[in-house]
């Protein structure tokens, strides 16, 4: 599903962010993205995401180089992935119903069919209910929630996310990663970026760890240390 | 994205435009005056023009030529050359006047009734007065019925002055030459203004086209909502611009009335016809889109996700 073949990214400024980083995501896997920060876990996001396009090396993304895909064909390639930010990137001003089903307006999706995802999607987060509030009356993790739903709305094969559990605390952490999990079990491919070590090791998932923009091991799929939380 | 999916979203679009509008009252009303004093200039000339329009056609319905015949010519062959005449398509009235009418009515108003007395015959001829067609009150029309007319045998003189006429054409003219170029200008500047408010709206936004951008949106979709409110701030300054223009009627109707009636003239000032109204709110509402499409078709490519 995404392979990076010996990519580097150097910025205007001059910051190298990464040096001829290798590795492979499969279709359906779960995997992390983890190291220090600066390490180059944002830039591989962007990359993917074609936020950024790598100045040297391969990105393929489902098959497609996307340093040869044409602007015009961007918007297209970006609606086959779900990106969660760890600032939730909402439009503040408009209603959880209207973020959430923001994706599907764009693809033109009729409006009966928009309102029918859109509450799915907030159902598999725990927040149908609350399509009338606005991003401000929620909370934090209720705010994160909105982000994944609106990623997952129109069920793309591909899920990302940039330090998802940031700002919020443990329990809420686990909550959801929990819910990217289970995203995972239904054939989603999954790559979080994160640099909690302590909670990824709850998940049985594999793990790239960066450093100094570079792959500095790469650990198979191990079972869980605390698998009870998964339950 | 089937037909009706698309027009039920543009739909969608321009009614949140005007609610967003709708939010900032004070900001969107001070735009749309801004446009709507902008066109009012224009339209203003354009009043003028529609009225010195009608005032001179009424004027052109009084042109008339004055064809003397020669002095000889009989009733009879006054009359069969007056039908003739009015037989022509850019005719529409002939009168003859009768050498002995006329001489009547030289009698009654120049008060020198007792030395035509003294004269052996009448020195008057058989006159026609020949009123063109609409269409041929034109001064080239009316030189060509001179022309047509002079060639006619027994016809002595025919008389016109359309001097006065041409000039008053050429003024009218110029008049339309300069609200073509006044509007002209004006218009570009109403284009300028809503992009320049559009490309605000837009540095406003930037956050929003952003995330809209991050989860695959094209420029074109992120344009939308900006087009319509374009359209929205054209079409309200239109409709302004059409207000303000009935205020300055209603204002300048009554001493406009009266400088007529000085001159004993029924002439009364009019509002904009009902095209011109129509063409000029459309017209407006299409600057309006010209200029956030131009703002915002730039703007917004320049804007991509971080």
């Amino acid at each position: 599903m995404i392979s990076f073949e010996a990519v580097h990214k150097r910025y205007p400024t001059g910051r190298e962010a990464l040096s001829g980083v290798s590795f492979a995501v499969e279709r359906g896997e779960l995997a992390f993205l983890t190291g220090p920060s600066g390490a180059g876990k944002s830039s591989i996001l962007k990359l993917i995401a074609l936020i950024e396009r790598p100045s040297r090396g391969q990105v393929l993304v489902g098959g497609q180089n996307t340093a040869k895909l044409p602007m015009r064909r961007v918007p297209e390639f970006r609606r086959q992935i779900g990106v969660v930010f760890q600032d939730h990137k909402l439009l503040q001003d408009r209603p959880i119903a209207d973020n959430v089903a923001l994706p599907l307006i764009i693809a033109g999706v009729a409006r009966r069919e928009t309102d029918k995802r859109m509450r799915a999607a907030l159902d598999q987060v725990g927040l149908l209910g609350r399509e009338k509030s606005l991003p401000v009356e929620l909370s934090t993790g209720e705010q994160q929630r909105v982000g994944i739903a609106r990623a997952i709305v129109a069920k793309p094969p591909l899920l990302i996310a940039d330090e998802p559990t940031g700002n919020l605390d443990p329990m809420l952490a686990i909550e959801i990663m929990r819910l990217f999990k289970r995203l995972n079990d239904v054939g989603v491919t999954v790559l979080i970026a994160t640099h909690d070590v302590h909670l990824i090791e709850q998940f049985q998932a594999r793990r790239i760890v960066l450093g100094e923009g570079r792959v500095a091991a790469m650990t198979p799929a191990a079972p869980p240390v605390a698998a009870p939380l998964l339950a | 994205m089937s037909p009706s999916a698309y027009f039920s979203r543009h739909a969608q679009t321009l009614v949140g435009s005007l609610g967003r509008l709708a939010v900032h009252p004070v900001a969107s009303l001070l735009t749309m005056g801004v446009i709507a004093i902008a066109l009012a200039l224009p339209l203003c000339l354009e009043v003028l023009l529609q009225n010195a329009t009608t005032l001179t056609a009424n004027w052109n319905e009084a042109f008339a030529l004055s064809v003397y015949l020669d002095k000889p010519t009989g009733t009879t062959r006054a009359e069969a050359i007056a039908r003739e005449i009015q037989a022509r398509g850019d005719v529409a009235a002939v009168r003859l006047v009768t050498a002995a009418q006329a001489l009547a009515e030289f009698r009654d108003s120049s008060g020198f009734g007792a030395a035509l007395d003294a004269l052996a015959d009448n020195p008057l001829p058989n006159t026609l007065i020949v009123t063109p067609s609409p269409s041929a009150s034109s001064p080239a029309g009316m030189a060509a019925l001179k022309t047509a007319i002079g060639a006619i045998s027994n016809v002595a003189i025919v008389q016109l002055d359309t001097e006065w006429v041409q000039r008053l054409v050429a003024i009218l003219d110029l008049l339309r030459g300069v609200v073509r170029l006044t509007g002209g200008l004006l218009a570009a500047g109403v284009i300028l203004i809503i992009g320049n408010t559009i490309r605000l709206d837009i540095q406003n936004r930037r956050d929003e086209i952003e995330v809209m951008k991050l989860v695959g949106a094209t420029d074109g979709f992120a344009r939308r909502p900006f087009l319509w409110t374009g359209v929205w701030y054209g079409f309200g300054g239109g409709v302004a611009a059409v207000v303000l223009v009935g205020i300055a009627v209603g204002v300048l109707s009554g001493p406009a009335d009266r400088l007529a009636g000085l001159y004993g003239s029924a002439f009364h000032l009019s509002f904009l016809d009902a095209r011109t109204i129509g063409a000029t709110v459309l017209g407006s509402a299409l600057l309006g889109w010209a200029g956030s499409w131009l703002a915002a078709t730039h703007h917004i490519r320049a804007i991509n996700p971080r």
